[in-house]
């Protein structure tokens, strides 16, 4: 599934073999996949957490907005970049919500 | 504690990944297996508990990743242990395997207690060819067997291929077999001239005009399969400009332990007679990590010699393969002859276009038969 194909109905999933951990030698946390380790950062984290297989796009970029009393349209160009980024890396997969 | 943190961090960094080659024990004899001439014998192989204090050691150390591997790990009888042993160290588990010796029950206990990605070798997209190059008769047949098994489960599968001379022309077709067997990666790596390869180099050296075809082939599938499978190339070097970064650097990324419990920086470092190694029966894995000889000896950059030394790529490929280096130049400090600012470029080029020319079909070399 290409990242081109995201909407805001879209249902985001860790593909499969893919998971959190927290590194405590490196202090950090980090997603384990196949041979690929990529490190997130406080907006990677909180955006991985809302990840369930149910959520939308757009129910998670509406359920972070309100966690972090922030405005929905930074929070969308956020989450929506980071999908972007991880589907195309291969950690994330998408169904359409319907 | 911090302060310690910090004057280890000035040696090497922690290191990801841990190649476990459990046992030598192998069912195949592929022609171009990198293990060395002398295999270690059953009888020296570390124990379950033994495993299971490295793996501890590991994750203790930073190691996120484990491959187990061998010769074939399904070999060994306690290879559902030695899985479980990872998974509560907390490890990503990786199984690296031929195939054979595991059956349906076998698989379904290994993904029990926490195997979380497998990696399945091919020799041949063909039964004939597979099982010729692979030495072992009725080896395809069980692999896409296991392979099917593996699609119908929730552990997501590599397809593995070692291109050379002889199949490099198949390479579409393995990619056209890694979908169709449900892979998410496939990975090609051309052979490299390590251990027992080194018997089979004038049957296995690919032609330059193969090389550059491969390359081509491998970025134009990348595109179109973007999303749908995961392609890991290792390019041949023999005729590149520039050396591969090997092993991302010695002592940075990766640690090997070999099945007798021996420390290694790569797979191939006995090679380089001048090291002396530790094993993890008398020394802490730390140790051996962070104040091992063996490991500290091509670390950063002042054992480099020129071209190195003065190279702006010099902590981009790190000077390149310290074993091909040791095998072609006779001198594990040299720049890596497939840099082309080694003064041994033209001897690499010449000795793999003698290897890749020859007019004759040539026969494999089996170990031990």
């Amino acid at each position: 599934m290409s990242s081109a194909n995201l909407t805001k109905d879209s249902v985001p999933t860790l593909l499969q073999g893919v998971m959190v951990k927290h590194d405590d030698v490196r202090e950090r946390t980090v997603l384990l996949a196949p041979e690929r380790t990529l490190a997130l950062d406080g907006t990677g984290i909180a955006i991985i957490e809302m990840i369930d297989g149910k959520k939308s796009v757009s129910e998670i970029v509406h359920d972070l907005a309100k966690q972090y009393e922030a405005d929905v349209q930074t929070i969308g160009n956020d989450v929506v970049a980071f999908l972007r980024d991880l589907i195309n890396r291969g950690y994330i997969g998408i169904t359409d919500g319907a | 504690m911090e302060r310690n943190r910090e004057q280890l961090a000035k040696i090497a960094p922690p290191p990801m990944a841990m190649l476990a080659e459990v046992t030598h024990r192998c069912p195949l004899a592929c022609p171009y297996c990198s293990n060395p001439l002398e295999l270690k014998a059953a009888s020296q192989e570390l124990t379950t508990e033994e495993w299971a204090s490295v793996f501890q050691q590991a994750a203790e150390l930073g190691v996120l990743h484990l491959h187990l591997s061998g010769g074939e790990p399904a070999s060994r009888r306690d290879i559902v242990e030695l899985i479980a042993a990872a998974e509560k160290a907390d490890l990503y588990t990786n199984l690296i395997t031929s195939g054979i010796g595991i059956n349906e029950k076998r698989l379904d206990a290994m993904i029990d207690v926490g195997l979380k990605h497998i990696q399945l070798s091919i020799q041949g997209v063909d039964e004939k060819t597979a099982d010729l190059v692979g030495g072992y008769k009725g080896g395809y047949k069980r692999k896409i067997q296991l392979a099917e098994w593996i699609g119908a489960r929730s552990v997501p599968l590599t397809v593995n291929a070692v291109c050379h001379r002889t199949n490099m022309a198949s390479i579409p077709d393995m990619i056209d077999l890694a979908i169709e067997l449900g892979a998410g990666r496939l990975e090609i790596a051309t052979v490299q001239f390590h251990g027992w390869a080194i018997e089979n180099r004038s049957q296995l050296m690919p032609t330059r005009e193969q090389v550059e075809a491969t390359t081509q082939l491998v970025a134009d599938a990348r595109e179109r399969l973007e999303g749908k499978l995961v392609i890991d190339y290792v390019p041949a070097d023999y005729y590149a400009t520039y050396p591969k970064a090997c092993m991302g650097g010695w002592g940075r990324i990766g640690i090997n332990v070999d099945p007798t419990g021996l420390v290694l920086p790569c797979h191939a470092a006995e090679s380089i007679p001048s090291l002396n190694f530790e094993n993890t029966r008398e020394t802490s894995l730390h140790d051996i990590w962070y104040h091992s000889p063996s490991f500290n000896a091509f670390r950063g950059t002042d054992w480099m010699q020129e071209p190195c030394r003065s190279c702006e790529r010099k902590t981009a490929d790190f000077g390149g393969c310290r074993c091909q280096a040791m095998a072609i130049a006779g001198d594990a400090t040299a720049t890596d002859p497939a840099c082309h600012k080694s003064p041994l470029k033209n001897r690499m080029i010449e000795l793999a276009e003698n290897a890749a020319d020859t007019s004759e079909q040539l026969e494999f070399v089996y170990r031990g038969r």
